[in-house]
C-alpha cells in the first residue's frame, strides 16, 4: 500500500476535450456515412483526437519526469493497462464468437445439416464451404477465389511473430540500461509493424482487385475483413505508441527499473500479436 | 460486518481543507471546476445528477407509453412515434439513468469507503462522465431526425435495426460506441481503485459489500462492453458496408446477433443488481443494528451470479428456434441463479432477525427492495422454464418481471443509496416527513403499475404494441394510472434532495447510529479531499 | 368508458370488472394436450413461488415487527451459521431439480414434430401472414381486417377488435400438424396463446412447431415480436374444424387456386383489375405506401405522382416482382399470383391522379415472371 502521497491532478482540461472531439468525430462519422457529407468533420475530429492524447500524455510524462508518481501509481497504471487489454481481448472475442457461430451453426444449418436444417428448404441450391465462395442467395456474389495463407498472409505471420521477438530483446535491452541497444531493436519492431501494414494493405487490394473478396461478398467477406480489419487498425495503432516510445526512449525518460509507458505499448503490442495468430489460423488456414 | 473500523475514532487527519494535493495555480472556479475536475466527489455528484435528469427524461417516454395504452385505439401518438418512445425509454432508462446512477455511488463512495485519497485515475474517471452527455446528446437527437429515431427496442434486433431502420440508425450506434467507452473506462477505474487503493490494513474480505459488488459489476462491464461495441460494429458495417453478418442471403444469420446481444445483456441485467445488493447490504444492518449475516456468503453468490451470468444467455431466446440441447442447457443454467440470489435475501432477512429494527427512509426503501425485487425474481424464474416461456415470452408478463427487478428492484436501491448517504454529501440530513410520503407514494405507484401487467401479460397482450384488444383494458387503465402516480412521486424525490442540499438538521460525522463502514468516519459534508494520508484500518480476525 | 372508470374508483376494483372475469387473469389452458401440459406447468412454479414467498417474507415480516426497535431496544450480534446456510443452497436447489424434470419432459415433448399429417407453412411478412399449405396447391395471406376507423375511434370497437383478420388459418381437428416458420423481412412471432405455439418467423431460416387442436373452435393471437409499425396490428386467427369439413374446405380452396391460374391466360379489362388491384392494395401495399399512396418518407415513397412509376413500366415491374434488396420493400413474386400482380400494378399507376391509362394483363407478368 502507500505512503500517502497518491498524487491527484488538480484539475485538466484535456478529458472534456477529448470526450467533445470523440463526439466531433462520431457526428463527422455518421454524417459522412448517411449523409455523404461529414468527412471534414470527422478529419477534424479524429485530428483534435490525436492533439488532445497528444498534450494529455504530455502532462502524464511530464509527472511521472517529476517524480510524482510512486510505485501505487504505477500498480493503478498497470491496473489501468492490463483490463483495458482484456476489454479488447473481449472485443475481438465477439467477432471471433461470429466466426464460429458461421462456420458450425449458421451455414451447416441452410444447407440442411444439424438440428435445424429444415433451413435448407429456402435454399435448395446452397451448399455450404468454408471459405464461403457461393452465397446461399444469388443476389450476394461471393468472392471467385480467396487469399492461400501460404503466401502474403505467411509472411505477415513471420514479420509479426519477429516483431513481439524483437520487442522483447528491446525491452530486456532497456531493463539492463543498455539505451542503444533497445532504441535499435525497437525501431526494428516499428518498422516490422510498418511492413505488416504495407502487406495487409497489398493483400487488400489484391482482394478487391483480383478476388472479388470485398465488403460485400458474402459472409466470408464480413468476416475476412472484420476480423483483419480491426486487427490491422489494433496494429497501426500499435506502432504509433511504439513508434512514441522510441522518440521517449531517444530522449531518455525511462530508466532500467521504471518504464512503465513502454511495458503498456509492449503488452498490447503481444496482445495484438497473438489476436494475428489466431486469425492467421482460423480465417486463413483453417 | 466485515470492515472493521478501529474502535476509537480515527485519528488521521481525515478532514483538512487540503489543497495539499493541488499542483500551484487557483483551481478553476464556477461551471469550468465541473468541466475539468479530477475529484471524484465532484464526478459523482455530475454523474448523479446526469442520472437523475435522464431517469426523467426516460420516465417521460414511458409516461408517453402509458398515456397511448391508456384505453385502446390510438390516440395520441402515431405506431412508429410509440415504438420511438419505447425504444428510447428501454435504453435511456437503462444506460443514462440506471447505470451511471451506480457508477456515481461508486465515485463517491468507494473510495469513502476503502480509504482512497480519490479514484486511482482521477482524469480517465472525468473523460467517462463527460463522454455520456455527448453520447445521449447524439442519442436523443436521432428524434429529430427524419425518419426518426430508433424504433426496433432496446434490444434491436436485427434485420428490423439493420436494413428496416431508419437512417438515424447509424448515429444510434455511434452514440452507443460512446455510451459503451464510457462505461468500460470507469469500469477499469473502478477496478484499479478497489484492487489498489485500499487502506493500508483492509485486506479483500474486509471491503463493504458495495465495494465488493462493485468490483464484480466493474469485471462484468469489461467482460461485456466490448462485445456490445462488437455487435453494434457488426450492425453499422450491416447497414452501411453491405455486409452479410445478419442476413441468411449472403450466409449470415440474424439469431447471431441475438446471441452476440444477450451475451451482453445478460450480464448487463446484473450491472444494473449487483450494486443494488450492495447497497442493501450495508443499509439493512445499519439500522437493524446488528452486523450483516453472511459476509463471506454475499461474496461469494455475488461472484456466483456473475459467473452464471455468461452462461444464460439464451433464456431471452427460447422461442427463437434454438436447437433442444441448447434450450435445455439454458434453462438449467438459468434455474441456478436462483440459489445464489436466494442465499441473498435469506441472509438479509436473517440480519433483520434478533435486531433492532428502525425505519428510517432509506431501511423502508431498503426494505421494499427485498420484498419486490424477490417478487421479481420468482417471476424471472418462471420465465426460465423454457416451456412455460413459450407463452410468456414478449408478453407483459416480461415487462411485469423486469421492471420489478428494475424499478423497486435497482430504482429503489438508488433511492435508498441517495437518502442513506445525503447526510454524507451536504452534511444535513434529508426531510424524513417527505421521504416517507415519497417512500409510500412509490410503493404505491409502483405496484399499481407493474403488477397489473402480470395479468395483462397472463391473459395475452403482446408488448411493445400501440394498441391492443379489448380484454386488456381495465388492466392498462390501472397501469397507466399508476405509471402517473409513480412518476409524478418522483417529483417529491427532487424537492427532497434540493432541500437537503440547501440546508436541514445537521448530520454528525457518523450520521446513522448503526452505520459501520469508513465513510462515516470523516466529516458530514465530507470535504473536498479525504483519506490524503490513509487511515490504518486494524486487520480483524475474520468472523 | 364511464363504466370503466367508475370502476376505478376502489383501488382494486379493477378486478370486479366483468370484462376481466370473462377474459380470465391467467394463462389459458388452451384446447391441445400440450397446452394443457404448459398450463400446469405454470400453475405449480407459480404455487411453489407463492410458497416460497408467503415463507420468506412471514419471516422477513415477523422479524420486523417483533424486533422493531421500541421492542428491542438490543440487537443481538450473531452473523454466521454454517449448517442453515448449507440448507438453504440446497434446499431451493432439490427445489429447482424438482421443477426441471416435469419442463425437460414438456419441452422434448413440444420439440418433437415428427408424424405430422399435414405441413403448413407460415412465413411473416411486414405486416400480416401467409400460409402455405404445403403439397395442397393452397395458400393464402391472412391480414388485419379490423376497420382503421374502429382504431381512430371514428367507429365503435367490435368485440374482436384488433384479433379480426379476412382469411383465417383452417386447420383440422384432431390431427397432427407441424408448422414451418420463416419470414420474408424481420423477425416476427406467430402467436396462439390457446394453442401454445409461439415461435419467432427468422428470414431465412425455418423453425418448427407443431398442435393437435381437441376441440373445434375460433382461436386469436398476435404477433409476439417487434416487427415495425403496426407490429400491433398482424393478428392471427386460426379456425379449427373437423377433419372432414377440413377437407372439403380444402379441396374448395384448391379448385379456387386451380380456377385463378387458368386466369393467366385470359384478357381482363380495366375495371376489373382496378377492382382486384384495389382490394390487393388495401390489403398489402397501403400499410407502407399509405391508403391513398402518399407515402411515408423518407422510408416508403410515395406512389402517388411518382414520376418514375409513371414512366417506367419495366422497372415498376421489376420492383414489385424482386423488391428492392437492401430496404423494405419486398418482393412480391411468391406471395402474389400474376392475376393480383397485374391488378395492383394496374391499379398504382391508374389511381390518385396517377393517369397512364395502362392496362397490365397478368400474362404479361406471368411471362416476366418466368425470366
Ligand atoms: C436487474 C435486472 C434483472 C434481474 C436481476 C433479473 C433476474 C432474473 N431474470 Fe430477468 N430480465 C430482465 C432484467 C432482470 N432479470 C430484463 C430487463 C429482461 C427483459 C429484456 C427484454 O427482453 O427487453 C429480463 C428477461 C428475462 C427472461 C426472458 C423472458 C423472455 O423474454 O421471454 C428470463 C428467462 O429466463 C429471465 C429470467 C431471470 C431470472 C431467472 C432471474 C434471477 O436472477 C432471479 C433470481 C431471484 C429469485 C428467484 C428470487 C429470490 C430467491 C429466493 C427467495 C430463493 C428461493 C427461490 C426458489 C428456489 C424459487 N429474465
Ligand atoms: C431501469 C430501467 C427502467 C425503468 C426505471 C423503467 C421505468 C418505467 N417503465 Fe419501463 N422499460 C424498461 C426499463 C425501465 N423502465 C425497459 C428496458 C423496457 C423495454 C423497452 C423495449 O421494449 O425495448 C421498458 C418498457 C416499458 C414498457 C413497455 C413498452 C412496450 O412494450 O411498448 C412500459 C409500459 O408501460 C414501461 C413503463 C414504465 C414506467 C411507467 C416506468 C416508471 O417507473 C417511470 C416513472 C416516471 C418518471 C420518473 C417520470 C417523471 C416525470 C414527470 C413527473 C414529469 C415531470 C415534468 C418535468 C420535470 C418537466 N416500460
Ligand atoms: C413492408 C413495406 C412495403 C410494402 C408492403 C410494399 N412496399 Fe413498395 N416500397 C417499400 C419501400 C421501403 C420502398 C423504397 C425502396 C427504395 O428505397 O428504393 C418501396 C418502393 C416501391 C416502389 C418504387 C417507388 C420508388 O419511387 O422508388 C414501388 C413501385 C412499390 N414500392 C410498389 C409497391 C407495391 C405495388 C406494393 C404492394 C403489392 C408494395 N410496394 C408493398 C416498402 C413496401
Ligand atoms: Cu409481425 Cu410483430
Ligand atoms: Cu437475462
Amino acid at each position: 500500500m502507500s505512503g500517502g502521497s497518491y498524487y491527484v491532478p488538480a484539475t485538466s482540461k484535456w478529458p472534456i476535450l477529448g470526450s467533445l472531439a470523440l463526439g466531433g468525430m462520431m457526428l463527422g462519422a455518421g454524417l459522412q456515412m448517411v449523409h455523404g457529407w461529414g468527412a471534414p468533420l470527422l478529419g477534424l475530429g479524429v485530428a483534435a483526437i490525436l492533439a488532445v492524447m497528444a498534450l494529455w500524455f504530455r502532462d502524464v510524462v511530464r509527472e511521472s519526469l517529476q517524480g510524482l508518481y510512486d510505485a501505487q501509481m504505477d500498480r493503478s497504471f498497470r491496473w489501468g493497462m492490463g483490463w483495458f487489454i482484456f476489454s479488447e481481448v473481449m472485443f475481438f472475442a465477439a467477432f471471433f464468437g461470429a466466426l464460429f457461430y458461421v462456420r458450425t451453426f449458421a451455414l451447416p444449418w441452410l444447407d440442411g445439416e444439424g438440428a435445424k436444417g429444415v433451413a435448407a428448404l429456402l435454399w435448395p441450391d446452397f451448399t455450404a464451404s468454408w471459405p464461403l465462395l457461393n452465397p446461399p442467395d444469388a443476389s450476394v456474389s461471393g468472392p471467385h477465389e480467396v487469399l492461400s495463407p501460404w503466401q502474403l498472409p505467411l509472411v505477415n505471420t513471420l514479420i509479426l511473430v519477429t516483431s513481439s521477438l524483437t520487442l522483447t530483446i528491446a525491452h530486456e535491452a532497456l531493463k539492463e540500461g543498455y539505451r542503444r541497444t533497445c532504441r535499435n531493436w525497437l525501431a526494428g519492431t516499428v518498422f516490422l509493424g510498418a511492413c505488416f501494414i504495407l502487406v495487409q494493405g497489398f493483400e487488400y487490394y489484391e482482394a478487391y482487385a483480383h478476388y472479388g473478396l470485398t465488403l460485400d461478398a458474402g459472409i466470408y467477406g464480413s468476416l475476412f475483413f472484420l476480423l483483419t480489419g480491426f486487427h490491422g487498425m489494433h496494429v497501426t495503432v500499435g506502432a504509433i505508441i511504439l513508434a512514441v516510445m522510441l522518440v521517449r526512449i531517444q530522449r531518455d525518460h525511462f530508466s532500467g527499473d521504471d518504464h512503465f509507458g513502454f511495458e503498456a505499448a509492449a503488452w498490447y503490442w503481444h496482445f495484438v500479436d497473438v489476436v494475428w495468430v489466431g486469425l492467421f489460423l482460423f480465417v486463413y488456414v483453417f | 460486518m466485515a470492515s472493521k473500523l478501529p474502535k476509537s475514532p480515527l485519528e488521521h487527519s481525515a478532514g483538512g481543507a487540503g489543497a495539499a494535493a493541488e499542483s500551484p495555480g487557483a483551481p478553476p472556479r464556477g461551471l469550468l471546476r465541473w468541466l475539468l475536475t479530477t475529484n471524484h466527489k465532484e464526478i459523482g455528484t455530475l454523474y448523479l445528477v446526469f442520472s437523475l435528469s435522464m431517469f426523467f427524461i426516460g420516465g417521460i417516454f414511458a409516461l408517453v407509453v402509458r398515456l397511448e395504452l391508456f384505453q385502446p385505439g390510438l390516440q395520441f401518438v402515431e405506431p412508429e412515434f410509440f415504438n420511438q418512445m419505447t425504444t428510447l425509454h428501454g435504453l435511456i432508462m437503462v444506460f443514462a439513468a440506471v447505470m451511471p446512477a451506480f457508477t456515481g455511488l461508486a465515485n463517491w463512495m468507494i473510495p469513502l469507503q476503502i480509504g482512497a485519497p480519490d479514484m486511482a485515475l482521477p482524469r480517465l474517471n472525468n473523460f467517462s462522465f463527460w463522454l455520456l452527455p455527448v453520447a445521449f446528446t447524439l442519442l436523443l437527437a436521432t428524434l429529430l431526425m427524419p425518419g426518426g429515431g430508433p424504433n426496433f427496442g432496446w434490444t434491436f434486433y436485427a434485420p428490423l435495426s439493420t436494413t428496416y431502420a431508419p437512417p438515424s440508425t447509424t448515429f444510434f450506434i455511434l452514440g452507443m460506441h460512446l455510451a459503451g467507452i464510457s462505461s468500460i473506462l470507469g469500469a477499469i477505474n473502478i477496478i484499479a481503485t478497489i484492487l489498489n487503493l485500499r487502506a493500508p490494513g483492509m485486506r479483500m474480505m474486509d471491503m463493504p459489500l458495495f465495494v465488493w459488488t462493485w468490483l464484480i459489476t466493474a469485471f462484468l462491464l469489461i467482460a461485456v462492453m466490448p462485445v456490445l461495441a462488437g455487435v453494434i460494429t457488426m450492425m453499422l458495417l450491416d447497414i452501411n458496408f453491405g455486409t452479410s453478418f445478419f442476413n441468411a442471403a449472403g450466409g449470415g444469420d440474424p439469431v447471431l446477433f441475438q446471441h452476440l446481444f444477450w451475451f451482453f445483456g445478460h450480464p448487463e441485467v446484473y450491472i444494473m443488481i449487483l450494486p443494488a445488493f450492495g447497497i442493501v447490504s450495508a443499509i439493512i444492518p445499519t439500522f437493524a443494528r446488528k452486523p450483516l449475516f453472511g459476509y463471506a456468503s454475499m461474496v461469494y453468490a455475488t461472484a456466483s451470479i456473475a459467473i452464471l451470468s455468461f452462461l444464460v444467455w439464451a433464456h431471452h431466446m427460447f422461442v427463437v428456434g434454438l436447437p433442444l440441447v441448447a434450450e435445455l442447457f439454458f434453462m438449467y443454467t438459468t434455474m441456478l441463479i436462483a440459489v445464489p440470489t436466494g442465499v441473498k435475501v435469506f441472509n438479509w432477512i436473517t440480519t433483520l432477525f434478533q435486531g433492532s429494527i428502525s425505519f428510517e427512509t432509506p431501511m423502508l426503501f431498503a426494505l421494499a427492495f427485498v420484498v419486490l425485487f424477490t417478487i421479481g425474481g420468482f417471476s424471472g424464474l418462471m420465465l426460465a422454464i423454457a416451456p412455460a416461456d413459450f407463452q410468456y415470452h414478449d408478453t407483459y408478463f416480461v415487462v411485469a418481471h423486469f421492471h420489478y427487478v428494475l424499478v423497486p428492484g435497482a430504482i429503489f436501491s438508488i433511492m435508498a443509496a441517495v437518502y442513506y448517504w445525503l447526510p454524507k454529501w451536504t452534511g444535513h440530513y434529508p426531510s424524513e416527513r417527505l421521504g416517507r410520503w415519497h417512500f409510500w407514494l412509490s410503493v404505491i405507484g409502483v405496484n399499481l403499475t407493474f403488477f397489473p401487467m402480470h395479468f395483462s401479460g397472463l391473459a395475452g397482450m403482446p408488448r411493445r404494441i400501440p394498441d391492443y384488444a379489448l380484454q386488456f383494458a381495465d388492466f392498462n387503465l390501472v397501469s397507466s394510472l399508476g405509471a402517473f402516480l409513480f412518476g409524478f412521486s418522483q417529483l417529491l424525490f427532487v424537492v427532497v434532495i434540493v432541500k437537503c442540499v440547501r440546508g436541514g438538521e445537521k448530520a454528525p460525522a457518523k450520521a446513522w447510529e448503526g452505520a459501520q463502514d469508513l465513510e462515516w468516519s470523516v466529516p458530514s459534508p465530507a470535504p473536498l479531499h479525504t483519506f490524503e494520508t490513509p487511515p490504518h484500518v486494524t486487520p480483524q480476525p475474520h468472523p | 368508458m364511464p363504466r370503466r372508470l367508475a370502476w376505478l374508483s376502489g383501488a382494486g376494483g379493477f378486478a370486479l370488472s366483468p370484462q376481466v372475469l370473462a377474459n380470465g387473469w391467467n394463462m389459458p389452458v388452451g384446447v391441445t394436450d400440450l397446452s394443457r401440459e404448459i398450463h400446469s406447468l405454470h400453475m405449480t412454479i407459480f404455487w411453489i413461488c407463492v410458497v416460497i414467498g408467503v415463507v420468506v417474507f412471514g419471516v422477513m415480516f415477523y422479524s420486523l415487527f417483533r424486533y422493531r426497535r421500541s421492542r428491542q431496544p438490543q440487537a443481538a450480534n450473531f452473523h454466521e451459521h454454517t449448517t442453515v446456510e448449507v440448507i438453504w443452497t440446497t434446499l431451493p436447489l432439490l427445489i429447482l431439480v424438482a421443477m426441471a424434470v416435469p419442463a425437460t419432459a414438456t419441452l422434448k415433448n413440444m420439440y418433437d414434430t415428427g408424424d405430422a399429417e399435414l405441413d403448413v407453412m407460415v412465413t411473416g411478412q411486414q405486416w400480416r401472414w401467409r400460409y402455405d399449405y404445403l403439397g395442397e396447391e393452397v395458400a393464402f395471406t391472412s391480414s388485419l381486417s379490423t376497420p382503421r376507423a374502429q382504431v381512430r375511434g371514428e367507429e365503435a370497437r367490435g368485440e374482436t377488435y384488433l384479433l379480426d383478420v379476412d382469411n383465417p388459418l383452417v386447420l383440422p381437428v384432431g390431427r397432427k400438424v407441424r408448422f414451418l416458420f420463416t419470414s420474408d423481412d424481420v423477425i416476427h412471432s406467430w402467436w396462439v396463446p390457446e394453442l401454445a405455439v409461439k415461435q419467432d418467423t427468422v428470414p431465412g431460416f425455418v423453425n418448427e412447431n407443431w398442435v393437435r387442436i381437441n376441440e373445434p373452435g375460433i382461436y386469436r393471437g398476435q404477433c409476439a415480436e417487434l416487427c415495425g409499425i403496426d407490429h400491433g396490428f398482424m393478428p392471427i386467427v386460426v379456425q379449427a374444424m373437423a377433419p372432414d369439413e377440413f377437407d372439403a374446405w380444402l379441396a374448395e380452396r384448391r379448385d379456387e387456386a386451380a380456377q385463378e391460374a387458368l386466369g393467366v391466360d385470359r384478357d381482363w379489362g380495366h375495371e376489373e383489375l382496378m377492382t382486384r388491384g384495389e382490394e390487393v392494395y388495401a390489403a398489402i401495399c397501403a400499410s407502407c405506401h399509405q391508403p391513398e399512396g402518399q407515402g411515408a418518407p423518407p422510408t416508403f415513397p410515395a406512389l402517388a405522382g411518382n414520376p418514375r412509376l409513371q414512366e417506367d413500366l419495366g422497372w415498376q415491374l421489376d420492383t414489385v416482382i424482386n423488391g428492392v434488396s437492401g430496404t423494405a420493400m419486398p418482393a412480391f413474386r411468391n406471395t402474389l399470383n400474376p392475376v393480383e400482380l397485374a391488378a395492383v400494378i394496374t391499379y398504382t399507376r391508374n389511381a390518385w391522379g396517377n393517369a397512364t391509362g395502362d392496362v397490365v394483363q397478368p400474362a404479361r407478368v406471368a411471362e416476366r415472371l418466368a425470366r
